[in-house]
């Protein structure tokens, strides 16, 4: 499986739980404590992130970044050249 | 493990475009205006536009559109984004106008407006935020209020005697000559914001071509004037406004344009 | 070196308006039909498009002067016309304008009113041209041209003054100019220097920050100090303000009349001189700024002043501003599209003849 992470901006983040519902590996939460706005701030909960991107989909504050691990380079057999 | 760490060796797959400021917005935590926003700038982004696009900016939430989309803007009286937009445009052929507008602005104050603006096919694009109430002045009824809803200028809940139908302007505008590509879509999950983008990328680069209005319509909730969570006003707008507003495209630009 | 020759050809005042604004380089037009100014956007939508101006007929004049916003505030030149109903619809356009600072030319041939009124000639909407006409606190900067030749000479000036101070500007004309025919000599094509201006929203450049034509400041700080920007270019508009004296140096009693109002004034003058009366004329060519100073000068010398207007008594409060209590300021009009006649003006000035020499014969032992 693919992993991933985001990295979500704390103070832009109103709490609104829209990326919550969205993550498809209920990997997002709300922070314990508040930004400086008073909101809960979404968090990553949980490991199982893949970078879908679902999150940042919905996300109406643009507050996540979302970060993918590098898909293992797989070798061609054979080198094709001049391809049209 | 400090966020540097966990994006080590990591690739970036999503980050908020530069075409929208750095600004946070003023709109309330879960409100579809923000997702609209950004997919539109991310648009622009991805096209390349950004300095040949002008937006108009309506009255209502939006008003303050142009603090968070990072291109010209001017901001329009309530209802005349369009008239605005003609101004630019037939001044500015070469540049992508854009409107931006809500139900109030769009399909109440600004009716004729927005009729005439698409009756002469102006080679723009319309986007249509309808979320059934007015927000920005604290919840009152909208020309797409749902009958039986409750707003606070019809705080027995809409009713057809008094207040009249509500206004399913789109199928209006689609049957309009100039217009070329009519379609509604929701921001509520990723694959409806998948295919909004899809139809904004169209409505885009169809408007070199000149052949007439784009008019994208989000059906969009409104926690705060719905009084209801995000999660629950998006659930909501599903069940209800879905049912008023079917998402899905209402008229496509000819065969073969392109 | 001998003065370019321009040709004096023989046009209606509308016309002669249109035609000078295709000769300003006029980018774009935007109206609505209404009596007694169509022809404006008739001979507009025959000769622009073919000279470069885009012409557009809008759904309504309230989205007539939003396409003007829009097309300004993309850094165009732009003109609109109407006529007093039409010109209605438009303050709420023209106050958004006034308040983000765009620059365009608006035309009113005025029509008797109030309501839908009359299509005869009237100068009903002073107050509505000058103290604002819309919400908030703003000014146009307004001309009154008095001949076919003005209603052409005042369209660059327009235009000029329009960029000069990044303000709406208003040719207040009337049903009579704007139908009358007479020789006009009209402007040179491209006599006026257009630039685009750096404020103008076209797309934003990478070096640059996102221009915004907004004219909405929620915080009322930030709202206050735009209402003193705007009060300093109102005061530095004064400078611009302009009269044409005639025969005033030895008068002793000054009509004061503006646009068609003091084409009859003229004749009133000449009638009144033949009669032994020494009679002169104060024209205001500027209604804002209106011309204080000069006015408050000619009041140095001059006993009586008597306002003549195609109204119910509007410019005659300014005119009472600028004499400030030092002279006896008279009032004649007539109203809903009637010209005065130059014999009931003449009339007017016989009583307040017979008033002042009467009350001199009172005053005496």
């Amino acid at each position: 499986m693919i992993r991933g992470t985001v990295l979500v901006a704390q103070e832009i983040c109103k709490g609104c739980e829209l990326c919550v519902i969205a993550c498809p590996q209920d990997c997002l939460g709300l922070s314990e404590t508040l930004n400086k706005k008073g909101y809960r701030f979404a968090m990553l909960t949980a490991d199982s992130c893949t970078g879908c991107e679902n999150c940042a989909l919905v996300c109406p504050d643009a507050a996540l970044t979302v970060y993918r691990e590098p898909k293992p380079v797989r070798r061609p057999a054979t080198s094709v050249q001049g391809a049209a | 493990m400090t966020p540097k760490e966990r994006i080590n060796g990591y690739q970036l797959v999503y980050h908020r475009p530069d075409t929208l400021t750095d600004n946070p917005t003023h709109y309330c935590p879960g409100c579809s205006h923000g997702v609209v926003h950004r997919v539109m700038m991310e648009v622009v982004k991805e096209m390349g536009i950004q300095d040949r696009t002008v937006g108009v900016a309506p009255v209502g939430c939006a008003v303050f559109a142009y603090n968070y989309m990072n291109v010209d803007m001017q901001e329009a009286a309530h209802g005349r984004a369009t008239a605005v937009a003609t101004g630019i445009k037939r001044v500015l052929p070469d540049r992508y106008v854009f409107t931006y507008q809500g139900d109030g602005d769009l399909a109440a104050i600004g009716t004729s407006e927005t009729i005439h603006t698409v009756n002469r096919g102006e080679n723009i694009l319309i986007v249509f935020i309808n979320n059934g109430v007015y927000g920005m002045t604290g919840g009152q009824m909208a020309p797409t209020t749902l009958l039986g809803m409750k707003t606070t200028t019809s705080p027995m809940g809409r009713d057809v005697v008094t207040m009249g139908h509500p206004l399913d302007i789109t199928p209006l505008i689609a049957q309009l000559p100039g217009a070329l590509f009519v379609t509604r879509h929701s921001v509520h999950t990723p694959a409806a914001v998948r295919k909004l983008k899809k139809a904004l990328r169209l409505a885009f680069e169809y408007q070199p071509l000149n052949k007439g209005t784009c008019f994208v319509e989000v059906v969009s909730n409104c926690p705060s004037g719905w009084k209801m969570t995000p999660r629950e006003a998006n659930a909501w707008m599903e069940k209800n406004m879905f049912t008023a507003y079917p998402p899905g495209d209402v008229k496509l630009p000819p065969p073969g344009l392109n | 070196m001998s003065p370019v020759q321009r040709t004096t050809t023989l046009m209606k005042g509308n016309e002669a308006l249109a035609e000078a604004a295709l000769r300003s380089d006029m980018d774009a037009y935007f109206g609505y039909p209404i009596t007694p100014q169509s022809e404006i956007l008739e001979y507009l939508i025959i000769h622009g498009p073919k000279r470069g101006s885009v012409v557009l007929q809008a759904e309504s004049e309230v989205a007539a002067i939003n396409m003007v916003y829009g097309a300004a505030g993309a850094g165009a030149r732009v003109m609109i016309s109407s006529s007093s109903p039409g010109i209605s619809l438009m303050q709420e356009g023209l106050s958004y304008i006034a308040s983000a600072q765009i620059p365009c030319l608006v035309v009113n041939v005025q029509r008797g009113g109030p309501g839908l009124g009359t299509i005869q000639p009237a100068q009903g909407d002073y107050f509505q041209a000058t103290k604002g006409g819309g919400h908030g606190d703003y000014r146009l900067i307004v001309l009154a041209p008095s001949s076919v030749q003005e209603m052409a000479d005042f369209v660059p000036e327009g235009f000029r003054l329009a960029e000069k101070y990044r303000n709406p500007v208003m040719i207040l004309s009337d049903g009579a100019l704007g139908q009358m025919m007479e020789s006009v000599q009209l402007p040179e094509q491209g006599s006026l220097p257009k630039s685009i201006p750096a404020w103008a929203t076209r797309g934003k450049p990478e070096n640059r920050e996102r221009n915004i034509i907004t004219s909405l400041f929620i915080d009322p700080e930030r709202m206050e100090q735009v209402n003193i920007e705007l009060q300093k270019k109102y005061a530095a508009v004064q400078s611009e303000a302009r009269a044409e004296l005639d025969r005033t140096k030895d008068a002793e009693i000054v009509l004061v009349a503006f646009g068609l109002a003091a084409r009859i004034c003229q004749k009133v003058v000449d009638i009144a001189r033949e009669r032994g009366k020494s009679v002169g004329l104060f024209r205001p060519i500027t209604l804002y700024p209106f011309p204080t100073d000069i006015l408050s000068r000619t009041a140095d010398h001059a006993e009586h002043f008597l306002v003549v207007e195609m109204n119910a008594g509007q410019m005659v409060e300014d005119v009472r501003l600028a004499v400030n209590g030092r002279r006896s300021v008279d009032f004649t009009g007539r109203m809903g599209g009637i010209i005065p006649t130059p014999e009931e003006i003449l009339q007017k000035i016989e009583s307040l003849t017979v008033s002042t020499t009467d009350q001199a014969l009172q005053g005496m032992p």
